[in-house]
């Protein structure tokens, strides 16, 4: 059973990256620690080997939509081992419960973004920010 | 490139990286506002660019966390599997249900899930 939900909190994290363009990890670090016991940190390694996966078939779907700016793309990902290290390390060296709050922050501060995404005015769907990104093409 | 560009995009995938790195996650978070309101984008490209840009840095976060032996494949795939159905079916569904509705169910799915991993 608890197996069955961690799937399915995949698949919503699936659907708010395919939908609104944030998400998966968000979602996949709470479905690892809440159904399956994992610890905070083993959580979140885990998701990131899932995230790579997804993004990969996000970054080619909407490289077939003309979205994705390559150069810029492979630049950001090529300079960022610095960013990574040190997170990785930090993760690694504070306590489970820290991370684990610090995690539930981020996850309060995403659904804030969101919920005023879902209460501004409308606009049009061009500058609609990330929900609708890939209305209309 | 001109060199203030690229120290832009430096910066920005610094900060993503060590999102990355902390949190488990991909970094949009930051990826995306940045691209906007430093280099100009338009909301979809720099979506798009910051998928890109994860396929990279979610690579590099995956290999330092599995250094520390933290990386559970088959999990992996557990969640990862779905999600790759997830994210087609959303970016098919976007065209059919409201963008409002959307964001407020997940808004609510987040808090419910925030406060889940507070109360010890």
């Amino acid at each position: 059973m608890e197996y069955v939900a961690a799937a399915l909190l995949g698949f919503a994290g699936g659907m708010l990256g395919g939908l609104v363009g944030v998400g998966g990890g968000v979602l996949f670090v709470p479905a690892l620690v809440i159904f399956l016991d994992q610890s905070q940190v083993h959580a979140e390694a885990t998701s990131l080997l899932a995230i790579a996966f997804v993004a990969l078939l996000g970054a080619w779907r909407q490289r077939g939509y003309g979205n994705v700016r390559v150069r810029d793309g492979v630049v950001l990902g090529v300079v960022s081992p610095l960013g990574v290290a040190a997170g990785v390390v930090v993760s690694n060296a504070v306590s489970e419960r820290t991370l684990e709050l610090l995690f539930a922050a981020l996850v309060l501060v995403i659904a804030a973004q969101l919920l005023r995404r879902a209460l501004r005015p409308a606009v049009p769907r061009e500058t609609a920010g990330w929900v609708g990104k890939e209305g209309g093409q | 490139m001109a060199r203030d560009r690229i120290l832009k995009l430096v910066a920005i995938a610094t900060a993503a990286g060590m999102f990355s790195g902390l949190f488990g996650v991909g970094g949009g978070t930051i990826i995306v506002p940045l691209l906007i309101f430093w280099l100009a984008y338009g909301e979809r490209e720099a979506t798009g660019t910051s998928l890109a840009a994860i396929v990279i840095i979610a690579s590099y976060a995956t290999v330092g966390q599995a250094l520390y032996g933290n990386v559970d494949v088959p999990l992996a795939a557990l969640v990862g599997t779905p999600a790759l159905v997830g994210v087609v079916a959303g970016t098919a569904l976007q065209q059919r249900i409201p963008e409002r509705a959307v964001a407020l169910l997940f808004a609510a799915l987040l808090v419910a899930t925030a406060i889940e991993l507070i109360i010890p």
